[in-house]
C-alpha cells in the first residue's frame, strides 16, 4: 500500500463535495411533494355534539379524512369492556392523546365513554368502514373485509391496527375540538 | 447496431447529409434491410401493435390535456366537458381510455409470447428486463391516469393503492405523506399525478428505444428458438414484416375502434361517473380490469405488508426470470413439458383476473389463495426443476430447415435431407 498523494486527497475531497452538493440540491425538488402551509394551517376544527342522539354518529371531515363521532349506547360499551385484551390483535390503543404503548382497553379508547371519536379510515388500505355492521357490532370495511368492535378496535381481517383515535378535547360536555 | 454503413448513396445530398449525420443509414439498417427470421408467426406482430397502442396513448392524450383541469373542484366537470362540449372530445376520451386497455392487451400477449418461446433466455435478457421495466411504467401511467376523472373509483383506487405504501415499516405513513401532499389523497395528490401521467409515457418511450435497440443487437428470437444461422434463415424486415405487422394492427385496430365506437364504457366501471367522495367509498371497489390479478394476489394474504410485497414480487420474479428457467431449449415447441405448465399458468392468471373482480370473502379468498401460491410456484420451483428432467424433443437444424419440413407437404424426408438446396 503506498503512501495516499495529493492527488487522492483531492479526489475524495471534490467527490464528497459533490455528493453534498447535489443532495442539497435536490432537497427542495423531494420536500416541495410534502404537505404544504395551506394543508397543515386546516389542522383543527371544532364539532357540535348536541344533536348527536344515543346511538347514533356523525362523520366530519377533518384534514380530508372522515373522523367518526359515535354517541355509544350502554350496550356497546359493556360489550367493549367485556373483551379481554388477549382476544385483540393490536393491543395498543392508538390513542394520540395517550402515550404510545398504552394498553387498548375500552377506557383507552374513549375518553367519555359514551363518545367515541375515531378517524374512519380503515387501517389496511383506507378505506371508509361502515357503521353497526361486521362480526363484533361495530364497523366493517367493504374493501378487504376487516370488521372493527364496538371500540374500533380490529378484531379480524387483514388490518394491522385499531382505528385511529384523533387528537381532541372536550371544549364543554357538547363540544368537541378535534387537532 | 453495426457500425457505419458501406451503402452509398447515390444522391449526392444525402450522401454528404448521411456522412454527417447516419440517420438514413440507421433507418436502412435497422428498418430496412435488418435480417429477420423468416419463420415470425403472428405471435410476434404484438410487438409493433404496442408501439402503435403508445403512439395512440401519447397523441390522444396530449390534446386531451388541452382541455381537461387537474383540480378536485373541476376535474370531474372538465371531463364532462370534454365528452360534450369540446369537438371531438368523446371520440378523443373514449379513444385514450380504450387504448389503456388495449395497451395492455397487447403488452400482455406479447409477454405470454415471450413465456411461451422462451424470449427471455440468453442472449436476450436486458430485452427482457428493459421489457419488464416498461410493464412497471405503464402500470404507474394507467394508475395515475385513471385518477384524474376524479370519480369514486378515481378517488378510492387512488386511496387504495397509495396506502400500499404504509404497510412498510417505520417510514411507510411518512412516505404516504409525502405522496398525498396532505393528509389524505387531495388537491396536491391530482395535480402531480397529472404532471407525472403527462411525463411517464415519455420515459416508457425512451425505454422503448432502448428495448428496440436490444432486440436489435441479438436479432429476433422465432418460434423454433434456434438462433438464425445463415442468410438463408432471414428476410429483410421491409417489406415483408413492415406489411404482416401492418396488416395484423388493422385487424387489431378493427377490435380497438368496436370498443371506441360501440362499448365505451363496457371496460370501465360505471361508479367512477359519481365525483369523488371521500366520505363513502363504494361498496365494491375494483381496479381496471388489467389491474385485476395483481389486486387477487394482494388479497390473497391475509397480512397487510405480506399482501404488498407478494404482488411487488409477482412482478419483481419476471426480473429473474431468464436465471430461473435452467433449460437450454427455447422454445415450448420442443418443450412437451414445459407446454403444459405454460399453459396451466396462462389458466392460473385468467383465475386471478377473475377473482380480482369478485369480493374477498369466502370460497374467493381460498381460490385466490391456491392460484397465488401456483403462480409463485411456477416461476421459483417448476421453471429451474424442469429444466434439469425434462428431455426436449429433437430440434431442427436452422430455421430454414424446420420451415421446409412444414412447407415440404408430402415429402418432408426429402426436404430435411437436402434443405441447403432450396431457396
Amino acid at each position: 500500500m503506498s503512501e495516499p498523494t495529493r492527488r487522492d486527497f483531492l479526489y475524495i475531497a471534490t467527490a464528497a463535495v459533490g455528493v453534498v452538493g447535489t443532495a442539497a440540491a435536490v432537497w427542495p425538488f423531494v420536500d416541495q411533494m410534502n404537505p404544504d402551509a395551506s394543508v397543515q394551517a386546516l389542522a383543527s376544527i371544532e364539532v357540535n355534539l348536541d344533536a348527536i342522539e344515543e346511538g347514533s354518529a356523525i362523520t366530519v371531515l377533518w384534514r380530508g379524512k372522515p373522523v367518526f363521532i359515535r354517541h355509544r349506547t350502554q350496550k356497546e360499551i359493556d360489550e367493549a369492556r367485556a373483551v379481554p385484551l388477549d382476544d385483540l390483535p393490536d393491543q395498543n390503543s392508538e390513542n394520540a392523546n395517550l402515550p404510545a404503548g398504552t394498553p387498548a382497553t375500552d377506557e383507552n379508547r374513549a375518553e367519555k365513554p359514551e363518545w367515541l371519536v375515531m378517524i374512519g379510515v380503515c387501517t389496511h388500505l383506507g378505506c371508509v368502514p361502515l357503521g353497526q355492521q361486521g362480526d363484533f357490532g361495530g364497523w366493517f370495511c367493504p374493501c378487504h373485509g376487516s370488521h372493527y368492535d364496538t371500540a374500533g378496535r380490529i378484531r379480524k381481517g387483514p388490518a394491522p391496527r385499531n382505528l385511529d383515535v384523533p387528537q381532541y378535547t372536550f371544549l364543554s360536555d357538547t363540544a368537541i375540538r378535534i387537532g | 447496431m453495426a457500425g457505419h454503413s458501406t451503402y452509398h448513396f447515390k444522391n449526392p445530398v444525402v450522401r454528404w447529409f448521411d456522412s454527417r449525420l447516419p440517420l438514413i443509414s440507421l433507418v436502412r439498417e435497422q428498418l430496412h434491410e435488418f435480417p429477420t427470421p423468416k419463420n415470425l408467426n403472428y405471435w410476434w406482430t404484438f410487438g409493433g401493435i404496442a408501439a402503435i397502442c403508445l403512439v395512440v396513448q401519447l397523441v390522444s392524450g396530449i390534446v386531451l390535456a388541452m382541455h381537461y383541469t387537474p383540480h378536485v373542484d373541476m376535474a370531474f366537470n372538465s371531463v364532462e366537458h370534454i365528452m360534450r362540449d369540446v369537438n371531438y372530445g368523446w371520440f378523443l376520451r373514449y379513444l385514450h381510455a380504450n387504448g389503456a386497455s388495449f395497451f395492455f392487451i397487447a403488452v400482455y400477449i406479447h409477454i405470454f409470447r415471450g413465456l411461451y418461446y422462451g424470449s427471455y433466455k440468453a442472449p436476450r435478457e436486458i430485452l427482457w428486463m428493459l421489457g419488464v421495466l416498461i410493464l412497471l411504467a405503464m402500470m404507474a401511467t394507467a394508475f395515475m391516469g385513471y385518477v384524474l376523472p376524479w370519480g369514486q373509483m378515481s378517488f378510492w383506487g387512488a386511496t387504495v393503492i397509495t396506502n400500499l405504501f404504509s404497510a412498510i415499516p417505520i417510514v411507510g405513513p411518512t412516505i404516504v405523506e409525502w405522496l398525498w401532499g396532505g393528509f389524505a389523497v387531495g388537491n396536491p395528490t391530482l395535480n402531480r399525478f397529472f404532471s407525472l401521467h403527462y411525463l411517464l409515457p415519455f420515459v416508457i418511450f425512451a425505454i422503448v428505444v432502448l428495448h428496440v435497440w436490444a432486440l436489435h443487437v441479438p436479432g429476433n428470437n422465432n418460434p423454433t428458438g434456434v438462433e438464425v444461422k445463415t442468410g438463408k434463415d432471414t428476410l429483410p424486415f421491409h417489406p415483408y414484416y413492415t406489411i404482416k405487422d401492418l396488416f395484423a394492427i388493422v385487424v387489431f385496430m378493427l377490435f380497438f375502434l368496436g370498443f371506441v365506437f360501440y362499448a365505451p364504457n363496457m371496460l370501465g366501471h360505471p361508479d367512477n361517473y359519481i365525483p369523488a367522495n371521500p366520505m363513502v367509498t363504494p361498496a365494491h371497489i375494483v381496479p381496471e380490469w388489467y389491474f385485476l390479478p395483481f389486486y387477487a394476489i394482494l388479497r390473497a394474504i391475509p397480512d397487510k405488508l405480506g399482501g404488498v410485497l407478494a404482488m411487488f414480487a409477482s412482478i419483481g420474479v419476471l426480473f429473474i426470470l431468464p436465471w430461473l428457467d435452467t433449460s437450454k431449449v427455447r422454445s415450448a415447441t420442443f418443450r412437451p413439458l414445459y407446454k403444459q405448465f405454460f399453459w396451466v399458468l396462462v389458466l392460473v392468471c385468467v383465475g386471478l383476473t377473475y377473482l380480482g373482480g369478485k369480493p374477498a370473502e369466502g370460497g374467493y379468498v381460498i381460490a385466490a389463495r391456491i392460484l397465488t401460491g401456483y403462480y409463485f410456484l411456477h416461476f421459483l420451483v417448476i421453471l429451474p426443476l424442469l429444466g434439469l428432467f425434462e428431455t426436449p424433443k429433437p430440434l431442427p437444424a436452422s430455421i430454414s430447415e424446420s420451415v421446409l419440413k412444414k412447407g415440404g407437404g408430402g415429402k418432408p424426408a426429402e426436404a430435411a435431407a437436402a434443405p441447403e438446396s432450396r431457396g
